[in-house]
């Protein structure tokens, strides 16, 4: 591209905003009823976070993996890339990211989730971690706090941007633990792709709402930024 | 819109006015505007084909997936288009599923006889050009493009040969460039300079006027017509100046709306052939047609239109 730097996020754009919030009304017409099963898997999920333990962690990763694989095919692939035809790529990317949690979900690297006594301190990490995967679970009430219909409503594990808040949630509530005896080249790469992608997806949601004057444009690259800051704290120890 | 009987006798008496002072106008096809019962036209320079001044462009607008309910809109928009003397709509592969939805909206309003049909090659290497022209060709259900042009330069020396091998065929009517936002300029005096094209698509509006430098006397001396894109800035112009009052002298070259006054300073260019506003609604597409109408500004006119949007 010459005179790259000309050229401005709103130079990328190829929708309008209406558009881009109809693709979600149609979508979740699509889908009906999987919007139920989605908010019963969530409630999984948030239970398996309380609950913690290595059994835990694998029911968590999976079921945000299913989210990634989700936002890939029925939602990128087959919705997205109708107006956008950069959406192949990001069906590459959400598929990768679901094939590596449920990489992770299955080896016998799985870290655990915190298995947290009564009293004990939740520690700021874990804290963080659970705001996001709450924030991810609930993503679909923006649509009507922000003036718009509940049919447009973004359904974590269906859509990807609430798909990728939960998800680094989850894996700030992670322990460390068996993933350090894989090789260290390996470890990296792994867990390296499992934050990238779900922190660049932020990025660009967000960049994209913006070009479109969204008021939830901030959301998504807030909560990577909280994300990443919060990787800096460690777990407190467990009981 | 406004009341339409104020509108028509608005219409009218500007057009006696303007009859009575056409031999004092600098440009033909803007007399033509006011006094011919369609949209005011202005000939393509290599052929003397008359264009009307305002065209349909489709980025960002026209890309609605497979929604029904907004294909069907963009539909209207056509009619409305076609209705009201349009001709020309303006897409390209790069914008999303647009293609598809001009041709839907052809096939809906039984248009495709009337069409002006221009759009791009934005495609490399250059040698799936010729795959790409034809599935864009079969989105919009043509059969044959009016004009055809290189989108954003990309290629161009590969695809301009394909191109003039097609017109040559006559498997197209035109061939093209287009830039937009003031970008590779230079490389575009270059092209217009050498190369037997016939049209060039550039941004140009009342604030945006870089092209009136070079390019535009460029065309009006080397017999090419130029495309105005971007007329609104996206809308963000309009938006902008909607904030503020209508000037009384509006009026004058018979606008009602900020929208017509910004088009007819494109199109009052005599290097312009048309500009290519986009819309979703049907009063819009109305109100911009409305901009091919009537008088146009003349160049002190023009010089009070650009002085009074600067300084808001």
């Amino acid at each position: 591209m010459s005179e790259w730097w000309t050229y401005r996020p709103s130079d990328f754009l190829l929708f309008s905003a209406r558009t881009y919030y109809r693709l979600f009304e149609i979508h979740n017409a699509a889908l009906w009823p999987a919007q139920a099963a989605a908010i019963g898997l969530s409630a999984v999920l948030l239970w398996l976070a309380v609950r913690g333990g290595r059994g835990a962690a694998r029911g968590a990763l999976a079921i945000v993996a299913a989210g990634w694989l989700c936002s890939a095919g029925p939602y990128f692939w087959a919705r997205y890339a109708t107006i956008n035809w950069t959406a192949v790529w990001f069906a590459a990317a959400f598929a990768l990211e679901g094939a590596l949690l449920l990489g992770l979900a299955s080896s016998r690297a799985c870290p655990a989730l915190p298995a947290r006594a009564p009293g004990s301190r939740l520690g700021a990490r874990r804290a963080v971690g659970a705001a996001l995967l709450i924030a991810g679970i609930a993503y679909p009430v923006a649509a009507p706090l922000l003036g718009r219909p509940w049919t447009q409503a973004e359904m974590f594990g269906l859509t990807p941007d609430p798909t990728a808040i939960g998800t680094l949630g989850l894996l700030l509530l992670l322990e460390a633990g068996r993933e350090r005896r894989l090789p260290g080249w390996l470890r990296a790469a792994w867990l390296g792709a499992l934050w990238t992608i779900p922190v660049v997806w932020c990025l660009i949601t967000g960049m994209t709402l913006w070009t479109l004057h969204a008021p939830e444009a901030i959301i998504a690259p807030a909560a990577a930024a909280l994300a990443l800051l919060a990787t800096r704290l460690r777990h407190p120890p467990t009981a | 819109m406004p009341n339409d009987r104020a509108t028509t006798r608005r219409t009218f008496l500007s057009g006696l006015a303007a009859a009575a002072i056409a031999s004092l106008w600098p440009m033909r096809a803007s007399a033509q505007a006011a006094s011919a019962p369609g949209p005011g036209t202005r000939a393509i320079p290599s052929s003397g084909e008359a264009l009307p001044l305002v065209g349909l462009g489709t980025w960002i607008t026209f890309n609605v997936g497979d929604d029904a309910v907004a294909r069907d809109a963009c539909g209207d928009v056509m009619q409305a288009f076609f209705a009201a003397g349009g001709r020309m709509i303006d897409s390209s592969p790069m914008y999303g599923s647009s293609q598809a939805v001009v041709g839907h909206g052809l096939a809906k309003t039984g248009s495709t006889a009337r069409v002006f049909a221009a759009d791009k090659v934005w495609v490399a290497p250059g040698a799936r050009g010729p795959a790409q022209i034809e599935a864009s060709r079969r989105l919009w259900n043509v059969p044959r493009f009016d004009l055809l042009q290189v989108h954003n330069l990309l290629a161009w020396q590969e695809h301009l040969p394909t191109l003039l091998a097609m017109k040559a065929a006559g498997r197209l009517r035109y061939v093209g460039i287009t830039t937009s936002e003031g970008r590779r300029h230079r490389e575009i005096e270059q092209i217009m300079a050498a190369q037997p094209i016939d049209f060039v698509q550039v941004s140009y509006n009342v604030l945006d006027r870089d092209v009136e430098q070079r390019i535009l006397p460029l065309a009006r001396e080397r017999g090419i017509a130029v495309i105005a894109n971007r007329p609104f800035r996206q809308g963000d112009l309009i938006r902008q100046l909607q904030r503020h009052r209508l000037p009384a002298w509006a009026a004058e070259i018979d606008c009602d709306s900020w929208a017509q006054v910004a088009l007819k300073f494109i199109v009052s260019h005599p290097a312009v052939t048309c500009a290519i506003p986009a819309t979703t609604r049907v009063d819009h597409v109305r109100q911009n047609m409305g901009a091919a109408r009537g008088r146009m500004p003349e160049a002190a006119m023009r010089q009070r239109i650009a002085a009074h949007v600067a300084a808001l």
